[in-house]
């Protein structure tokens, strides 16, 4: 089967700033792939590279097979919800999702009745006659959506879209969005740097940092079992643990991963395990995060809210399930 | 854990007024802000309201008084004659010929200062925005009769630019243009096309600066997003870009357009001996000493202005603002 989006060996250098570095990438039609990464580690970029607005210093890109090095974005069948909507100020909510069929030469009633239809389908029906600027952040993020989507895209890109809204309506929006891409079966590609978002919303991540691709793989692969230091640490702030610590438990002198939730938290001179001090604890409502160190090595545990914890100060012991710890590819 | 403290002593919560009467003003000020206002507005509505909109409406108030032809003593009674002097042949004509050039000054400024406001706000940035500025605005620091004089120079028989269309072969050009009604004459100099070329050359930073301003607030991702959604540069242009730009536009068309309208050196300096609004006010309050017909050429750009504006606001021209 032919990828939605292909990138092989794709660089794009801005001077001496590679931005995007030696990407090869393949997204399979109709999948929610999520670009994960800190700012300016090229997943932007990337994205900008799949709609045309840039154009890679080597390498090749293909789009549903088709060779896309070259092609502008207007001759491209794929939209984009710009991070700040980018809606057209002069123009009322349906002229702006009426665009792209407005450009195509679609007759006047024709365009308008799709554009009710999209705006319909993002829960915004009968908007049509205001202004954007009349919108609140919630309400010109669907629009936007709705300007894309009226043009059924092959591939629809989504620039940290939800990154302006609260977090309640970011909550909503991210459960809409996934039913949406299900709904209508378009291939979505987000850019975001929220890891929640990304493991919550996407079927594969992609996690970018210095415009390379880290690791690529089911967000629960990201999760559990992340390759690199950079992917344990960015993707839920796992406890980064060095080969000598590893070895000891594992026999391998090898850089481990272990997620806050595994530690389980003993009082001193109670069985063995870690001997650690609790240095800060951080109220999270559902949970508390602890902030400990053994022996110089800072680590977090994450507890449900409700368990008795030791007075900040005290000494501690830390046990694990040796199963939890997990194995990185980069060696000592 | 404590700041270090800059004083030896606990500073109070609430610090002492600052001394004498600035003190006590700036207390005022921030506590009845509207009387700051008053303060500051005071001046320039006095100056606007009395010197200036009132001089304008005895200017006015003088147009509808008339001139006794055989005293020419001005006769004060209130009176539609004069403005029915102004639909005489000759002076329909003068109006028709300013208000013509005024348009095509006007088209063609915002043609050559779109290209160059587009680059100033899209791609300009740090020294070449600078220069850009520098650029628009030197022609405006010289005396604007000198500038006048040195087109005289450019433009004539013997200027640089019949010498350089002779370099270029290509005087039979020049000579084509020279020999067509209206817009010709025996050089550009003493031509039509010399006075439109003139006036496009001192008004068009007044295009350049407001299309510039209206561009530089479009945000770079409405182009990439019009793109984005198919259309194509020329698309977009239209549009985006255009309507976008459009209040600017309207903003530098005031300018170039009035004041071509009330320009009488250009055409006097460069040009026919064919008159223009400004030069028929200068001749009828000078030598003829009719001020109201003065007057009632002077309203006519007032008017027209008018319905200028009227008309583009409800073409849209201001939606975007």
């Amino acid at each position: 089967m032919t990828s939605a989006v292909s990138f092989q060996k794709v660089s794009r250098h801005f001077g001496s700033v590679r931005a995007v570095d030696m990407v090869d990438l393949d997204i399979v039609p109709g999948e929610f792939f999520a670009m994960l990464g800190p700012s300016g580690s090229g997943k932007t970029t990337c994205l900008r590279l799949i709609a045309g607005f840039e154009q890679p210093t080597s390498g090749s890109i293909s789009i549903f097979g088709e060779r896309a090095e070259g092609v502008p974005p207007y001759r491209r069948n794929v939209n984009t919800v710009f991070q700040d909507y980018a809606l057209f100020p002069h123009l009322n909510v349906l002229d702006n999702v009426a665009y792209g069929l407005m450009v195509k030469g679609v007759g006047k009633l024709e365009r308008q009745k799709a554009a009710e239809e999209a705006l319909s389908l993002v829960r915004l029906p009968g908007y049509g006659a205001r202004r954007p600027s009349q919108l609140s952040g919630g309400q010109r993020q669907r629009v936007a959506l709705a300007r894309a989507l009226v043009n059924q895209p092959k591939v629809l890109l989504l620039d940290e879209p939800l990154g302006a809204l609260d977090l309640k309506l970011r909550e909503n929006m991210q459960e809409e969005l996934k039913s949406l891409q299900k709904a209508l079966g378009i291939t979505f590609v987000f850019v975001t740097h929220d890891q929640g978002e990304a493991l919550s919303m996407a079927d594969r991540v992609a996690v970018f940092n210095d415009g390379r691709i880290m690791q690529i793989g089911t967000p629960e692969d990201i999760y559990q079992r992340p390759k690199t230091r950079f992917v344990a640490d960015f993707v839920g702030s796992s406890n980064v643990l060095p080969p000598d610590f590893v070895q000891r438990y594992s026999g391998q002198h090898r850089w481990g991963s272990l997620r806050p939730e595994s530690i389980r938290i003993g009082r001193a001179a109670k069985g063995d395990g870690v001997a650690a001090r609790l240095v800060s604890t951080n109220y999270l409502g559902a949970t508390t995060r602890l902030a400990l160190d053994a022996d110089g090595l800072r680590l977090h545990a994450i507890v449900p809210a409700g368990a008795k914890l030791p007075k900040e100060g005290e000494a501690v012991v830390l046990t694990f399930n040796r199963e939890h710890l997990h194995l990185m590819d980069e060696p000592g | 854990m404590t700041l270090t403290a800059a004083h030896a002593k606990p500073a109070p919560a609430v610090l002492p007024r600052g001394g004498g009467v600035r003190g006590a003003l700036s207390d005022l000020f921030w506590r009845q802000p509207r009387l700051l206002l008053l303060l500051m507005l005071l001046p320039p509505v006095l100056w606007l309201g009395i010197v200036y909109i009132g001089s304008l409406f005895a200017l006015l108030l003088q147009s509808f008084f008339s001139i006794d032809e055989f005293s020419g003593l001005i006769n004060r009674e209130f009176t539609l004659k004069t403005y029915g002097d102004l639909l005489q042949a000759a002076n329909l004509d003068i109006i028709l010929r300013t208000v013509t050039m005024a348009a095509l000054v006007t088209f063609a400024s915002a043609i050559i200062a779109f290209p160059i406001a587009y680059y100033a706000a899209r791609y300009a940035r740090g020294r070449w925005k600078a220069l850009f500025y520098l650029g628009v605005m030197l022609p405006l620091w010289s005396s604007y009769l000198v500038k006048i004089y040195a087109w005289k120079l450019i433009l004539a028989k013997e200027g640089i630019l019949t010498w350089l269309l002779a370099k270029l072969h290509l005087l039979w050009l020049l000579d084509g243009w020279l020999s067509l009604p209206v817009v010709g004459g025996n050089s550009l100099s003493v031509s039509s096309t010399g006075t439109f070329i003139v006036f496009v050359y001192v008004w068009l930073p007044f295009m350049i600066l407001p299309v510039q301003a209206a561009l530089e607030r479009v945000p770079g991702n409405l182009v990439e997003a019009s793109s984005d959604l198919g259309a194509s540069p020329g698309q977009t242009f239209r549009n985006v870009l255009f309507p976008l730009a459009l209040p600017g536009i309207v903003a530098g068309s005031i300018f170039t357009f009035s004041l071509t309208l009330g320009d009488y050196i250009i055409p006097q300096i460069i040009g026919t001996s064919r008159l223009f609004i400004g030069q028929a006010v200068y001749s009828q309050q000078g030598t003829a000493g009719n001020i109201p017909l003065a007057a009632a050429f002077t309203v006519v750009p007032i008017v027209i202005m008018g319905f200028y504006l009227w008309g583009a606001k409800r073409m849209g021209a201001f939606d975007a603002l």
